[in-house]
């Protein structure tokens, strides 16, 4: 389990001039190669990105009063930005019942469910993952039985809860039995916000769990062999052994529910259409393009900027290693050997 | 090897030219169907688009008018059953300047937008389409800067259900509506509710309870006239029995469906909802109100009160390269036998006043008349190109009113600043 086993290819011998990089004739043919997936990403995610952009930084059409048309709004500079970040409708603060008075509410709240279901999730994840791990009689139904909220679209999750959380739903039954009265769950401000939280969670643990789990079957039996030797107690182990162990396959898991969670639409849109204030940020953009979509594409730029920056920031110092870099130098050596467990298992395994 | 490399290399070349062809003519897409004002003499086949005909309307409709217009034949082309999903159908395809929607069938709301767009075709001059014997609120809800744009072809307004075993003549005004709620209490259930949830069916409840007080949402100009003290009254009345609990604390849940199954089972002495519920109160299995329910036009300050209106319209697109054929269409959809049929079929409310009277049709449907006076007294919703977000500003501060978090004095006062900068 060695980091130099990962950095020496076995093929370094036949090549001697590897450590001078390819030489020309091999840099064109290795262009040529990739240049059709370099253009075709170009055009499918650069360019709806720069047309975003462009698209921004344009008026929304407007009514001439003389006519009762519809005009080109021309260039808008940055105002369609300025309209969302700074509450600016025209020359006034945007009034309650705007859309644009409703960008903070919005991004606090994605913000809101973004840690509150995470954190669950993945205190729940780790909890069924080690389930899962574990060897024991009908392992293969319980696991199956964990992947089944996973299984269903979310716009059918989202209608399911709305049964269970309508006002004559079993969510008011059962709380009715411990003595709780009645809740709005779909229109209370903060039961409408715990009843999204609730049903993202059911349905997105199993999602956690599976990415965890994967990490904790490349954990050797032997060092938890290892530690029972050394009499570590349960905790010890845990904390010691397979937190460190699994932390890529971790982060990577936070990760991908952080930036799925800052961009949630079909489940408040569903199950309460942002009734008690849970309007998501996509949601905001998906009611302003009805009313005119240069201003959504600024505000789809914000949200893009916004997740963006949480995905940096997550493989720059969270350690969610995604793109697998190779160990930088011999000095790391014992700390991308504990770092990148997949990648160190995955060559120790095919040498 | 040389040669074959120099191939390849063209070969790669070329495919990304292709590739960068392929993704900038997608995006010119449509620059080169150049609407033109010709075709209004055109004829020759035509599409008519419409949201999911749940009552199999559309065929035999199609089928008879072809059978009269052999060389003139319609396509029927039909959408989604979600008013959001038709309404972005059409922008798209108004927007892409496509020829082969030539009759769209749009909601009362979206007229003046699709108007001001210069996506539909203005029925005037030589395209003018008679509108004598129509309700004349569909006419209204139809016209847009004075211009009529759409041939109304169905019509729509609310009702209030009472249950008659319980009361013997409806309330012909709000006050004496609550003085029943006695009745209600006494009886274990819930008195009234409309659909007080956050959407658009909210702004059209919260319009009605402002038109009732004699607010007006908009003037004739479609300038917003909202902040009066007549529509805080409309939103105070609300907020006070919600408070009370003449309203159940649930309404702020309901849409149509959950405030018609709260009827159906029994729960709620007075519903304010459209007449689709006529139908499946009287005959769905689970009804527990079956034969123990009638109509009443909705009650008002002093009289009946203004329903919301409600209906489809069907228009002709500016990018039709057969106008002459689409109006002949129009006067088709518009005619008096069409629409019965409709009725007879589909329930849909016709939008000729003299159909509310046949004999045949109120023996079948007993609460036409009470439809007709409902129609007759709605009032649109405001017709302006900003609809969307005029709704908005509607439904979102009724929300916060009703729930007494802000005065209905604040309320209203921020739906016309919110309206205002709308546009």
């Amino acid at each position: 389990m060695s980091a130099a086993t990962s950095t020496a290819p076995r093929s370094t011998g036949t090549k001697p001039k590897k450590s001078k990089g390819l030489n020309a004739g091999q840099g064109r043919m290795g262009l040529l190669l990739v240049a059709p997936t370099l253009v075709f990403l170009a055009g499918i995610i650069l360019y709806p990105l720069l047309r975003a952009i462009q698209l921004s930084l344009q008026k929304d059409a407007g009514l001439d009063k003389a006519t009762g048309l519809f005009v080109e709004g021309g260039s808008a500079g940055l105002s369609n930005y300025t309209h969302w970040l700074l509450q600016k409708c025209g020359e006034v603060d945007c009034p309650p019942g705007t859309l644009g008075d409703q960008f903070y509410s919005a991004l606090w709240v994605t913000l809101f469910f973004t840690v509150v279901s995470v954190v669950i999730e993945l205190g729940l994840g780790m909890w069924f993952a080690m389930i899962m791990n574990r060897d024991f009689k009908g392992r293969a139904l319980v696991r199956a039985a964990i992947l089944v909220p996973w299984a269903i679209p979310t716009a059918v999750t989202a209608k399911l809860w709305l049964f269970i959380f309508a006002f004559d739903g079993i969510a008011n039954k059962l709380i009715g039995y411990v003595g709780i009265n009645p809740q709005l769950w779909v229109s209370d401000p903060w039961a409408a916000k715990f009843a999204i939280i609730i049903a993202d969670v059911w349905k997105t643990t199993p999602f956690m769990a599976l990415l965890i789990l994967a990490g904790l079957q490349l954990v050797p039996g032997d060092v938890y062999e290892a530690a029972q030797i050394d009499g570590a107690s349960k905790w010890q182990t845990f904390i010691k052994i397979t937190l460190p162990l699994v932390k890529v396959p971790l982060m990577v898991a936070v990760l991908f529910r952080t930036l799925d969670v800052m961009r949630i639409y079909d489940l408040p849109a569903i199950l309460t259409n942002g009734g008690g204030g849970t309007t998501s940020l996509s949601m905001l953009v998906i009611k302003q393009i009805q009313n005119g979509f240069h201003s959504a594409s600024a505000l789809s730029t914000i949200i893009f900027l916004l997740i963006a920056f949480t995905a940096f920031l997550f493989i720059q110092f969270g350690g969610a290693d995604v793109v697998q870099r190779p160990p930088k130098s011999k000095k790391k050596e014992p700390e991308a050997a504990v770092g990148n467990p997949v990648a160190a298992n995955a060559t120790s395994t095919g040498a | 090897m040389a040669l074959r490399m120099h191939k390849r290399r063209t070969l790669t070349v070329l495919t990304g030219a292709v590739a960068v062809a392929l993704v900038a003519s997608a995006c010119g897409g449509g620059d080169n169907t150049k609407s033109t004002d010709t075709g209004a003499a055109a004829r020759g086949p035509i599409t008519y688009v419409q949201g999911k005909d749940n009552s199999n309307l559309l065929g035999p409709m199609a089928e008879k008018w072809n059978a009269a217009h052999p060389t003139e034949k319609v396509t029927v082309k039909e959408q989604s059953d979600q008013a959001n999903q038709q309404h972005d159908d059409l922008v798209q395809h108004f927007q892409a300047k496509d020829p082969s929607y030539d009759v769209v069938s749009v909601d009362v709301v979206w007229t003046a937008e699709f108007a001001a767009k210069g996506w539909l075709v203005p029925l005037k001059d030589k395209m003018a389409l008679p509108t004598t014997g129509f309700l004349e609120p569909t006419v209204k809800a139809a016209t847009y800067n004075k211009t009529l744009y759409a041939a109304p072809t169905s019509s729509d307004g609310a009702m209030l259900y009472y249950r008659s075993d319980l009361v013997k003549t409806p309330p012909k005004t709000i006050d004496e509506m609550w003085g029943m709620c006695s009745i209600a209490k006494q009886n274990g259930m819930d008195c009234f509710a409309g659909q007080f949830a956050k959407y658009e069916g909210g702004t059209c409840n919260a319009t009605e309870w402002m038109n009732a007080y004699g607010a007006k949402v908009v003037d004739d100009a479609g300038k917003p006239t909202v902040d009066s003290p007549e529509a805080a009254k409309g939103l105070q009345e609300l907020a006070d029995h919600y408070k009370n609990g003449d309203i159940p604390k649930q309404a702020i849940t309901y849409q149509e469906e959950q405030s018609r199954a709260s009827f159906q089972n029994g729960k709620l002495l007075f519903l304010r909802n459209w007449p689709y519920v006529y139908n499946l109160a009287s005959t769905d299995a689970s009804s527990k109100v079956k034969g123990k329910f009638a109509v009443a036009p909705l009650p008002g300050v002093s009289g009946p009160g203004t329903s919301t209106l409600g209906g489809h319209m069907a228009a002709i697109s500016t990018y039709s390269k057969y106008k002459a054929t689409a109006l002949d269409f129009l006067k088709f959809l518009t005619s008096e036998e069409q629409q019965k049929t409709n009725m007879e079929k589909g329930s849909l409310a016709p939008v000729i006043e003299s159909i509310y009277t046949d004999p045949a049709l109120v023996a079948k449907y007993p609460y036409l008349p009470v439809l007709k006076e409902s129609i007759s007294n709605a009032v649109s919703r405001p017709v302006t190109p900003f609809y969307p977000a005029v709704s908005e500003a509607i439904s979102t501060n009724f929300f916060a009113a009703i729930q007494g978090q802000k005065t209905p004095q604040a309320a209203v006062k921020d739906m016309q600043a919110a309206m205002v900068a709308a546009g």
